[in-house]
């Protein structure tokens, strides 16, 4: 009512302008313009690294296009209609993940996908934006910094999915997913003792998980500290990738010029291993524009979370933020050999289109935030 | 009630608290994302920066791929070029065994696309078996064009399978120069290992006998190499560089192949040997070993079956007899012991001697026969040579003891290996009181001098032996060592390079006369209505000097009777022998002729000398042999087995 009785007084424009359109719209215009950037470029790199496929490049660029509207659509409704259905997206979400458990897709040796006739996608994908959601609708709730009672609920709530996904079995998902559950919980104002006592007990109880781990896990961790070890077999991947890195130099060879990949010696090249065609064209120039692109979708994102003007808000935003830089760094460490290969895409640049849907979908959520933000609260 | 609950919680929350809360958590994020963001940047620039030289040099030894390549081996010809040895295009399907996963498989495959036979598939494992694995090892060769498509189109699905357009070594001739030119093939584990193996980088074959085998050096030329970038499927995509090699060496060989022609076609179907040498300068004319064998199937690797047939085989082809093969040199000897006697003065020659039919030794009931058992009556140097009388040489030879002939008969080089450049070269025996001492520890009998004296014995000689010995009697002392490759030319500047032939020591005579007299007696042998070989020197337009020889395989009793010829089985005939040079005034060709198993050496192996004589001194074959080998010949008297020489 008073944001009419504001409206009103405003002088009329005589024509909508962009930012009127953008506006009616709710879109925020840097981060669509640094998104599509960030797409377009995953784009250029994909035809390289994809043999010149342009049939793969149209096939992302659907994808993308599919992501832009989604996450336009889901910037329409106002943040509360988010932290209202929450938990039924949580439910929802959970359900699907114990259908796939049951009668899921296999795809090289995982069971990740569910086929609904018409669709096909993985329901952890969808996970990554229930999870956030329902974090952040649940401590809003809660008196903060949350008390232990709280802090058990909210684990138990990440638990949950993250079991399911860790049966498919997909480590890499899960991790994603508790972290984007814990970055919630840090946000609320976890108490500092209990996140450095957790960090303990985690490297307590590191050698009872390596117990846990499949082989080719163990392994993968084993190769990431001496990958020359094992060059034509789980070396291979890390190998070649710092081969393509390094031969990339300050320059790069120049699009479509990268060897390694063009000639297949980089496995995965044009999917997980994108960033290392990326560094071996484009060069450490190309690398470093990247990552700044990167960090400034980060700093705005985390800009629009420190804006926002709900509990709810402020953590699915910081929330968002700071997974969207995990997924960033966790790809590049794994790519140039500083973490181990779990299967992470580097964000909107790798071939995939449910990785890429489900993360616009994110971007969605934080354009909602920064566009319905109620006058009166300031 | 629960939604009270709920709005209470919701109003006690303290917003400003969460609020500065999430501020802080905010800034403590952005900062350990800040390190994160170092840690991954200070990775970068040491990848990129610090170590980029190195990635560098990886990244290019994964994608170039130097790769040999063959040179062209050099062409081999005859002394009127024509062409003995040549490359021929063909379509090679390769197979590189260490990239197959599973053969079985894949010989099953590949027999889809193009014609394979169990045989190709058995020739095929065994060079397997014997090449290292990493090496390309042919399964087809020469594929025709629509085979090659065929592949092409599949060949995604053959990894480890190439077809290369290569030469394959082809010998156009076949088997009548096999035994000089010899062949190729495949280069097995143990020929790399002695062979520097960078010189045969991109080659697979390798002579193995013949001017192949002992001019391999010359022939094979110097790989080149070409840097290609492949993909990490190991595909070729691109030359990046091409670096030179150097074609083998064309050679020209002294062998005339029109001679060789007529030399094994004289031969017929009989088993022997037939060389030629220009006494001149120790060229060989012409080399034939009969049966021969076809030098081809040795080039695309030769099944195991047929390798068994061949060797199996009782005529023995691979075996060349003019160089291995070794026999009694028979009456062949004779002129050199003439020569001899003349030398140390043990005999004039006029000096005659009275031939019985037969020799006994003092003190001794053992009869030496001559072949001729009514005796030739009074015999001297020249009619003991003309007739080939053994008892004249029977006495010669007691006369001068086995010391003074076998220095005398290794003079001319019987015994020894004549040093050709062919591999393989057989030494012999010329049998000496010291040789039988050493092997037998026995002493020497004076009989055994007789039999040594008319070629007989121990004496053990190959046919190379034979016509150098000619050729010396040809050259009076003089001579060289016989050779078959005359010129070398660089087959990109086409220089060519004349072989300067070797001399060998002269065998001096005190008395130089000597020589004629020795020639003069060989002439009558072809010449006098009375020579054992005079059916071929009868109508021949040119003047040769002969001796015939019939080597006797099978000894007999003393007394008994001497079998015919069709009486004795094949294997126990006498081996036919002949040596002659012509023209007498200025010879230019010196022949020896071994048939195995023929009979009498003037019936059968002295017109085989006179074809080979005809096409190299007149350029066509102007006799024809009145008896046909293997037929009845007209030896039905009975003749002494010690020394048999026909009669005619």
């Amino acid at each position: 009512m008073i944001a009419q009785v504001l409206h009103g007084t405003r002088p009329r424009k005589p024509e909508p302008g962009l930012g009127d359109w953008l506006e009616t719209w709710h879109i925020d215009l840097p981060l669509l313009l640094m998104l599509l950037c960030l797409a377009a470029a995953g784009m250029f790199v994909q035809y390289s690294a994809s043999g010149h496929s342009l049939d793969a490049v149209i096939s992302q660029g659907q994808r993308v296009v599919l992501g832009v509207i989604a996450m336009i659509a889901i910037a329409q409704a106002p943040p509360e209609v988010y932290r209202a259905v929450a938990p039924w997206a949580y439910g929802l979400t959970l359900l699907l993940l114990i259908l796939v458990l049951i009668l899921g897709d296999h795809a090289k040796g995982a069971q990740r996908w569910l086929d609904l006739g018409v669709l096909r996608f993985q329901p952890s994908e969808l996970m990554k934006l229930a999870m956030p959601m329902t974090v952040a609708a649940f401590l809003h709730l809660r008196r903060l910094p949350p008390s232990l009672l709280t802090i058990g609920a909210t684990l138990a709530l990440i638990g949950l999915p993250a079991a399911l996904i860790v049966r498919q079995p997909d480590l890499g998902t899960a991790l994603l997913i508790i972290t984007a559950g814990c970055f919630a919980l840090f946000f609320a104002g976890l108490q500092w003792r209990w996140i450095l006592g957790a960090l303990a007990a985690g490297a307590a109880a590191a050698p009872v998980l390596w117990e846990r781990l499949h082989d080719y896990q163990r392994q993968r961790i084993l190769t990431l500290l001496d990958p020359e070890s094992d060059p034509l077999g789980a070396g291979y991947h890390i190998a070649q990738s710092k081969i393509a890195i390094g031969s990339g130099g300050l320059f790069g060879k120049g699009w479509l010029n990268g060897t390694q990949a063009n000639l297949d010696f980089l496995p995965e090249a044009h999917t997980d291993f994108i960033f290392a065609v990326f560094a071996e064209e484009l060069g450490l120039l190309g690398v470093l524009l990247l990552l700044l692109l990167y960090m400034a979708i980060i700093g705005r994102s985390l800009w629009i979370a420190l804006r926002a003007q709900s509990t709810f808000e402020r953590l699915l935003g910081g929330a968002l933020a700071l997974t969207f830089f995990f997924y960033v760094f966790i790809n590049i460490g794994m790519v140039i050999g500083l973490l181990p290969v779990v299967g992470v895409p580097l964000p909107l640049v790798s071939y995939g289109g449910t990785s890429a849907v489900s993360l616009l979908a994110c971007f969605g959520m934080l354009m909602s935030i920064q566009t319905h933000r109620k006058l009166l609260a300031k | 009630m629960v939604l009270g609950s709920r709005r209470r919680r919701e109003a006690l929350k303290n917003v400003q608290a969460e609020r500065a809360t999430f501020q802080r958590r905010s800034l403590v994020a952005a900062l350990v994302a800040l390190l994160c963001l170092v840690g991954l940047i200070v990775r970068l620039v040491d990848l990129q920066v610090s170590q980029h030289a190195y990635f560098s040099t990886r990244a290019d030894e994964n994608r170039m791929r130097v790769v040999p390549v063959a040179p062209v081996r050099g062409l081999i010809y005859d002394r009127n070029g024509t062409v003995l040895a040549q490359n021929q295009p063909a379509f090679v399907l390769e197979i590189t065994p260490e990239q197959i996963e599973d053969m079985e498989r894949m010989l099953h495959d590949i027999g889809r696309v193009v014609d394979v036979h169990p045989a190709d598939i058995e020739r095929f494992q065994e060079r397997v078996r014997k090449t290292p694995r990493y090496r390309g090892v042919p399964l087809r060769t020469n594929l025709s064009m629509e085979e090659v498509a065929r592949y092409e189109i599949r060949r995604h699905e053959f990894r480890g399978v190439e077809v290369t357009a290569g030469l394959s070594r082809n010998y156009p001739l076949g088997a009548s120069a096999a035994h000089v030119v010899g062949y190729v093939g495949g280069i097995t584990e143990a020929e790399l290992q002695e062979v520097d193996e960078r010189a045969y980088q991109g080659i697979n074959q390798i002579g193995k006998v013949g001017v192949e085998k002992s001019r391999e050096d010359l022939l094979r030329g110097e790989p080149g190499a070409k840097i290609i970038e492949a993909n990490a499927y190991g595909r070729p995509l691109r030359e990046i560089d091409y670096q030179r090699g150097y074609p083998g060496r064309n050679l020209y060989l002294s062998l005339d192949a029109r001679v060789q022609l007529v030399a094994e076609r004289a031969l017929g179907e009989l088993n022997g040997a037939i060389v030629a040498i220009d006494p001149r300068n120790g060229e060989v004319i012409a080399l034939v070993s009969k049966p021969g064998y076809d030098p081809q199937s040795f080039v695309e690797g030769i099944d195991t079956a047929s390798y068994k047939a061949l060797l199996d085989d009782p005529g023995r082809p691979l075996y060349n007899r003019a160089l291995q093969g070794t026999y009694p040199p028979g009456s062949t000897i004779k002129p050199a012991m003439a020569l001899a006697g003349l030398e140390y003065g043990v005999v004039e020659p006029e000096h005659r001697e009275f031939c019985r039919g037969e020799l006994t030794l003092p003190g001794s009931s053992r009869k030496y026969r001559c072949w001729k058992r009514s005796g030739h009556g009074w015999m001297d140097m020249v009619t003991g040579l003309m007739r080939s009388c053994d008892v004249y040489f029977y006495q010669l030879a007691l006369n001068l003891g086995i010391d003074r002939i076998h220095a005398a008969m290794t003079g001319f080089g019987l015994g020894e290996p004549t040093g050709l450049d062919l591999p393989l070269e057989k030494g012999g025996l010329f049998p000496s009181r010291e040789w039988k001492q050493r092997t037998r520890h026995e002493n020497w009998y004076p009989g055994e001098t007789l039999n040594v004296g008319i070629g007989q014995g121990y004496t053990l000689v190959t046919p190379v032996q034979l016509a150098q010995m000619t050729a010396r009697i040809a050259m009076r002392g003089g001579g060289f060592r016989p050779h078959v490759l005359r010129a070398v030319e660089d087959p990109i500047t086409k220089t060519r390079e004349d072989l300067v032939p070797e001399p060998l020591p002269r065998i001096e005579l005190k008395d130089n006369a000597n020589w004629s007299k020795v020639i003069a007696a060989m002439e009558d042998v072809t010449h006098s209505p009375s020579g054992t070989a005079y059916r071929i020197g009868r109508d021949a337009p040119y003047r040769m000097a002969g001796k015939t020889g019939t080597a006797q395989v099978a000894g007999l009793r003393q007394d008994d009777r001497a079998p015919t010829l069709e009486e004795t089985p094949l294997h126990l005939r006498d081996h036919a022998l002949f040596i002659a040079f012509a023209p007498v005034e200025a010879p230019t060709i010196a022949v020896a002729v071994i048939a195995e198993h023929a009979g009498g050496g003037s019936t059968f192996a002295a017109p085989m000398a006179r074809q080979v004589m005809d096409q190299y001194l007149l350029g066509e074959v102007r006799y024809v042999p009145a008896a046909k080998p293997a037929v009845t010949p007209a030896a039905t008297a009975a003749p002494a087995r010690t020394a048999l020489e026909e009669e005619e």
